[in-house]
């Protein structure tokens, strides 16, 4: 999908692979080769893939005797924008609260940054705009600005502070006070918050609950100007159209439960080819069943691709090598016609990111993609 | 918004560089931050105007009413020591009058600031920063102590002046009153604090008042039972002080406010039953006591706040 940072795999999935190993000189090494043991260890640290932005595993929490969270596992990787997706009540606040300390689980591990979230040193570099976002009405933007770069013990200037707001189109607000803002623009200050310190993960809950359509595709332009920059982004939103196209993976929750993950292109991977054809014989219907499975309609024969061929792009006929030699289109028309069918027409069919979510979601969870 | 282009550059910083070099926030910086903003917190709301307000109509009363006093009780009517009574008595009934707006300002600010913060959703922001919960909560804590016995001490010693202006008064250990008067002061807010950790903002004033108020009366039921020497009903003052030690400081402070002579002056023992003297000085044991239950009243608060889902 993009050049992105992809998530760094299973092979690190664990806290462990985050964890740097002692530096221990092997058996038999003088005391004299140990800055030079050392200096291999730390040269080996260095060398090591940083850990993910988040990795959770098995996070569970109750309210009550409700379980809101059930055994939660997810990581994002580096520089990687990932979607949490998923019907009211399914537990995604409760899950990004539990990352940042906010709610404590019942059970479960957590790391941001490669730091256990148990130690408010892993939120450092880390920026949060809640899905209720309140700033102190006393104080003007700036102040909230300076005041959260104090919390976090970071230097940022204040000519950055103040590029930051005008960055979310709060330039000319920076002394007035948040207690006269609109919701919208109480929205925009908790992103510039969200981004004063630099941080290397945002956590955005609902960012575009109070914006405007102009204000939405703002924000699309921030994350995707922050995964340019390498920044890791968690994004829960409704808006399924925002997170398809702003984010590289998905995690979709249901019922507390994780329903379904996976990358954009392997959760869309199904296809559909919808063809208007006429003269369909018990030949011609046997070949389309043979490609997948298929719905007929006033003549329509909607075709479902398995994922697998799917995959495959349909992009570029100019360049040879990138036509997929697997898709398997074109063999379809080609014997429909030779058992004689009539082709009226082919037409791609796309399945958006919310037929698959919804399908997922009524389909009492599909599983990993 | 901004067209972003060009603008956004370094929105991310070092995005791709490994953590290894985030320091540890230290915990004193974010009390210290949490204390300032708590201060300006205060200074900003209403309430500081109210206080203000009610503190200058407080003082300007009594300025009125001890120079009415002196002007009525000339050296004809008075003797120096029944003017020194007088002017004790008057002068803890009006430090009562501050106590009540310390007491009610402290309280209606302290709950606000830590369970309104929490149901508005100002604190999600807050506490997703590297902070750790007990060092927000002693910010909080040592701004509202910071304001509150600010206000007690100003005010006091503006009734100080005004008293020894207009009758010639000076309280034997002024400095020592005001200290126990703002010792009440924080262990009132304390214990509006642990409630904002449990209940609703308005409640946990109100709970904190109400309770700052029945131990006041328990205290002054006690005075009425020792002076009919029933010891049943006299207990009543001792325990009420020790499950909440706002009415003993507040005693504490009566006595260094009034003049040394003043309660023998009133009848002794049988003076006990009147609400605006001191009976004797705190001990250090009464003093003790009252740091390790504010002590221990603030480490219930942080626990109950620690383990708090916001």
């Amino acid at each position: 999908m993009s050049a992105a940072p992809q998530s760094a795999g299973p092979q690190s999935a664990g806290p462990q692979s985050a964890v740097p190993q002692p530096a221990t000189p092997p058996p038999g090494t003088s005391p004299d080769d140990a800055p030079a043991a050392r200096r291999t260890a730390a040269e080996l640290v260095a060398a090591l893939p940083p850990s993910p932005a988040i990795w959770c595993s098995g996070l569970r929490k109750s309210f009550g005797r409700r379980p809101a969270v059930q055994d939660v596992s997810f990581e994002v990787g580096r520089g990687e924008v990932v979607g949490l997706l998923g019907p009211n009540g399914a537990g995604k606040t409760t899950v990004i609260k539990m990352l940042l300390g906010l709610v404590r689980p019942d059970g479960g591990e957590s790391m941001l940054l490669g730091r256990p979230t148990t130690d408010p040193a892993a939120r450092a570099r880390v920026g949060y705009l809640p899905e209720l976002f309140r700033y102190q009405p006393w104080l003007t933007a700036a102040e909230v600005m300076a005041f959260h770069v104090r919390l976090a013990q970071v230097d940022v200037a204040e000519r950055e502070r103040l590029d930051r707001l005008a960055l979310v189109g709060l330039a000319g607000r920076a002394d007035d006070r948040v207690g006269g803002f609109s919701k919208g623009m109480q929205q925009r200050l908790g992103l510039a918050v969200a981004l004063v310190v630099r941080p290397q993960l945002v956590v955005l809950d609902e960012p575009t609950s109070a914006l405007d359509p102009l204000g939405r595709a703002d924000v699309r332009d921030i994350v995707l100007d922050l995964r340019a920059h390498g920044v890791a982004v968690l994004l829960n939103s409704h808006l399924i159209g925002e997170v398809e196209r702003v984010c590289d993976r998905v995690v979709i929750l249901d019922g507390g439960r994780v329903a379904a993950s996976g990358s954009l292109a392997e959760l869309l991977g199904q296809r559909e080819v919808r063809l208007r054809l006429s003269g369909v014989t018990a030949d011609v219907a046997a070949r389309l069943a043979a490609t997948g499975s298929v719905r007929e309609a006033d003549g329509w024969y909607t075709l479902s691709l398995p994922a697998d061929d799917a995959a495959v792009p349909l992009t570029d006929p100019a360049d040879d090598a990138a036509v997929p030699l697997t898709d398997p289109v074109p063999d379809l028309v080609r014997d429909l016609v030779r058992l004689g069918a009539r082709v009226h027409a082919v037409e791609p069919g796309r399945i958006t990111l919310e037929d698959r979510l919804l399908g997922i979601l009524r389909s009492g969870h599909g599983g990993d993609a | 918004m901004n067209a972003l282009g060009t603008t956004t550059g370094g929105v991310a910083g070092d995005g791709v560089s490994p953590d290894l070099g985030s320091r540890t926030p230290n915990p004193l910086r974010t009390v210290g931050t949490i204390a300032a903003l708590t201060l300006r917190e205060a200074s900003r709301r209403r309430v500081l105007l109210a206080l203000a307000a009610l503190t200058v109509v407080l003082l300007a009363l009594s300025a009125w009413g001890f120079s009415r006093l002196a002007a009525e009780a000339g050296p004809d009517t008075l003797t120096s020591g029944e003017a020194r009574l007088t002017a004790s008595i008057m002068l803890n009934l009006v430090m009562f009058g501050f106590s009540l707006i310390a007491a009610l300002g402290t309280a209606f600010l302290a709950g606000p600031t830590l369970a309104g913060e929490t149901e508005s959703g100002i604190a999600l922001s807050v506490l997703a920063r590297p902070v750790r919960r007990w060092a927000f909560l002693l910010g909080k804590w040592l701004g509202l102590v910071g304001f509150g016995s600010g206000f007690v001490v100003v005010a006091g010693l503006a009734q100080c002046l005004v008293v020894q202006a207009t009758v010639g008064y000076w309280p034997p250990r002024p400095a020592v009153a005001l200290a126990l008067l703002a010792a009440q002061t924080v262990a009132l807010l304390t214990l509006a604090l642990l409630l904002s950790t449990l209940v609703s903002p308005m409640a946990s004033g109100v709970v904190a008042v109400g309770l700052f108020g029945a131990t006041w009366i328990a205290g002054v039921v006690a005075g009425i039972g020792e002076s009919l020497g029933n010891d049943a009903v006299a207990r009543v003052g001792p325990i009420s002080r020790m499950l909440l030690p706002t009415d003993g400081l507040w005693r504490g402070a009566m006595h260094a406010f009034q003049d040394p002579s003043a309660f023998l002056r009133l009848g002794g023992e049988e003076a006990a039953a009147f609400p605006f003297l001191g009976a004797a000085p705190l001990t250090w044991t009464y003093l003790v006591w009252a740091a390790v239950w504010v002590a221990m009243i603030w480490a219930l608060a942080a626990v109950s706040f620690g383990r708090r889902d916001l």
